[in-house]
């Protein structure tokens, strides 16, 4: 019988199999940050242990790093002395680093792809579940905890529970003005927080398939948001295509033998997948969350919900704390639901396309009075192209704050919070409560619902811009 | 990792689905580079609430945590893991559990037991209408026990063993480590390194 793409990388990897225990794979490429590192690194140096291949490991400062004044020393002492740990860690373990300042710093998941780290076939680990991302290379990738971290650290392997298998196809067309964020934002309320638990998504179909690498990469991100192990697309010309030329692609013959490998990696026509879902691409539109769990979202044309509606008593009662903390009422138009602030970043939304896609329809426009909008690139290289192309001057004049690269307001982690009751529209991954600063009430949207938000001050689609210029008042707006 | 056979202790319910890993510990506490020192931060929104559950006289000292559906999802923050333990919890029991939380748990000895629902519901009342009665969980066994419950469960047989002898995974994984530079040296030329190779 044939296999998944999932179950191929999967078959590549394993070091040991052995009756009984789990299978140990090799990890390829191991991407740390500052905060899930700390511990594993003193548990090394406690046992006496080494990195065994630092070749294959690469750290980068993201979840606390300012996005202003990065040339001042960090004004939290404890973020402070997290940075220095990494910094300290990563020179006395023999770690490649790229600190603030440094021209590779950024998102961990930013920066992997962009240098050409992340390739089709290769198992990836992070100790962050975001990981998820690097798997619309085809690469295997996922999230571990620090204990994970370690234990990477001092033998590039990790014994590994067995996972199922699920399709995601998307066949047909996107519609005007709906994105990849809307696609795995809808699979997600579809097949619930839990519903990819211990299973491998692949995504496939002629929907995913047209999609570029960015936009693969803003669903396979979002797949631990549905609990699955992993996501990923199988590898095509787009992938290969964007790895070209990249700084660690590979190079003259070992990119040859390195295309020929890619291409047997796809999923075989006789494989099958243990659950499969099927989606209508034509039928998605815009999409945010009311609630607070991403699975906890509703088509942007539609109503809040009534927690009565649900029928399950524990969705219905997670239905009612979510509006209660999110200060809605069921019933609401999700259109008519105000804003403080918006968030344009993050690992999920924070790379060059996503910018670009704000500024498209921030030019020659200014967010609403009232409105802070903050604009974070996903990494400097993302900083850098932007100014190149003077998106950061569309920001700027529309009235958004340009700031540098890191997690940012994803997770509050620095000081870009929200204050407690203050709303915004994140092109982040997480909603949960609290996420965005104490008391924030965060909807998850794409990068052009965000922009169309700012301007309107009000959760909108881009048709709804249109609708609302002066000169354009029969432009039908549906969503 | 300590050793885990069987625990018996007083309960928390906490009647709540999709607890994720941000409500367990939030994310400014992970700025601490230790994994001790976390208690205070735990469900730290929700204790400002003087009537959560965590925040009754008869509930402190409680070592088992019986929550509600999908508890752990979210952020693959170990710091969750060590801030329930932290606090004194020894087992948590729940209907279903997202895969990195329940990862982390079983490397670190706190037992993440998988109950059907109606059984957490069954503990649930027993535990709300008697904060005094004791929930047992037994690793030997596969069996958690309260008065009136008798529920088995699962685990594979490699983490109990791991669990029961409180072995760490490296060591068992360096045993092999032959394994490990025999697939080294099959790797292909064209893997990418992060580094100039020496």
């Amino acid at each position: 019988m044939g296999r998944t793409l999932a179950e191929k990388v999967w078959d590549d990897h394993v070091v040991r199999r052995a009756e009984g225990e789990p299978d140990l794979l090799f990890i390829d490429l191991h991407l740390l940050h500052e905060v899930t590192s700390p511990q594993a690194f003193d548990g090394l140096r406690l046992a006496g242990r080494t990195v065994r291949r630092t070749d294959l490991t690469i750290a980068t400062e993201d979840h606390n790093t300012p996005t202003l004044d990065i040339d001042k020393p960090i004004a939290d002492p404890v973020s402070r002395v997290q940075l220095e740990t990494l910094r300290r860690n990563a020179a006395e373990f023999g770690v490649r680093i790229h600190s603030l300042g440094d021209v590779e710093q950024g998102v961990v998941h930013v920066v992997g792809p962009q240098l050409g780290l992340t390739q089709p076939g290769m198992t990836v680990v992070c100790g962050d579940s975001h990981t998820s991302t690097h798997g619309a290379f085809g690469a295997l990738a996922f999230g571990i905890g620090t204990s994970q971290v370690e234990h990477v650290l001092a033998t590039q392997t990790l014994p590994l529970a067995p996972f199922r298998t699920m399709a995601i196809t998307v066949e047909g067309e996107l519609p005007e003005g709906v994105t990849a964020k809307d696609l795995i934002l809808a699979v997600i309320a579809r097949i619930g927080t839990g519903g990819g638990q211990g299973y491998v998504l692949e995504y496939r179909g002629s929907a995913i398939r047209g999609l570029s690498m960015e936009a693969r990469m803003t669903i396979c991100n979002m797949s631990i948001e549905a609990g699955a192990r992993a996501g990923m697309i199988a590898p095509d010309e787009t992938t290969f295509a964007y790895l070209e030329g990249r700084p660690h692609a590979p190079q003259g013959e070992d990119w040859d033998a390195a295309v020929a490998y890619w291409k047997t990696l796809g999923t075989d026509e006789d494989a099958v997948f243990d659950h499969e879902i099927f989606i209508d691409a034509s039928e998605l539109s815009p999409f945010v969350t009311w609630g607070t769990n991403p699975g906890q979202g509703a088509p942007l044309g539609s109503n809040v919900p009534d927690p009565a509606s649900f029928a399950d008593p524990q969705e219905r009662a997670a239905a009612e704390n979510a509006l209660a903390y999110m200060g809605l009422e069921a019933g609401t138009p999700l259109r008519e639901v105000k804003v403080d602030a918006v968030f344009v970043g993050s690992c999920t939304n924070g790379r060059i396309e996503d910018l670009r896609a704000a500024a498209a329809l921030l030019e020659g426009r200014r967010i609403a009075e009232g409105v802070r909008m903050l604009v974070v690139p996903g990494s400097v290289r993302v900083a850098l192209q932007a100014v190149e192309e003077g998106l950061d001057k569309v920001f700027t004049a529309a009235g958004a704050e340009w700031r540098h690269a890191g997690c940012s307001m994803c997770l509050g982690m620095n000081p870009d919070q929200l204050a407690p009751g203050e709303r915004c529209a994140s092109t982040s991954n997480r909603n949960f409560e609290g996420r965005q600063g104490k008391g924030g009430r965060t909807h998850l949207v794409s990068p052009q619902v965000a922009a169309a938000t700012a301007v309107l001050g009000r959760l909108a689609a881009p048709a709804d811009l249109t609708a609302a210029d002066p000169a354009d008042t029969d432009v039908a707006v549906e969503a | 990792m300590e050793k885990f056979t069987t625990h018996t202790g007083r309960a928390v319910p906490l009647r709540r689905s999709n607890v994720d890993t941000d409500q367990i510990i939030p994310a400014h506490w992970l700025k601490k580079v230790t994994r001790s020192g976390f208690e205070d931060g735990l469900f730290e929104a929700w204790r400002k609430d003087e009537s959560f559950v965590f925040n009754r006289p008869e509930r402190q000292g409680a070592t088992v945590l019986v929550a509600g559906p999908e508890f752990g999802t979210g952020s693959s923050r170990e710091h969750a893991v060590w801030a329930l333990q932290n606090y004194g919890f020894h087992a948590v029991i729940s209907s279903r559990f997202a895969d990195i939380f329940r990862g982390n748990s079983l490397k670190n000895g706190l037992l993440t037991v998988v109950l059907p629902q109606e059984t957490v519901e069954r503990l649930w009342a027993l535990t709300e209408s008697d904060p005094s009665a004791e929930i047992t969980v037994d690793l030997e066994a596969r069996e958690v026990r309260a008065e009136g419950v008798t529920a088995a469960f699962e685990l594979d047989d490699n983490v109990r063993w791991r669990l029961l002898n409180g072995l760490d995974d490296i060591s068992i994984t360096l045993q092999n480590e032959a394994d490990i530079s025999a697939f080294e040296a099959t790797r292909p030329a064209f893997k990418p390194r992060t580094l100039p190779v020496a």
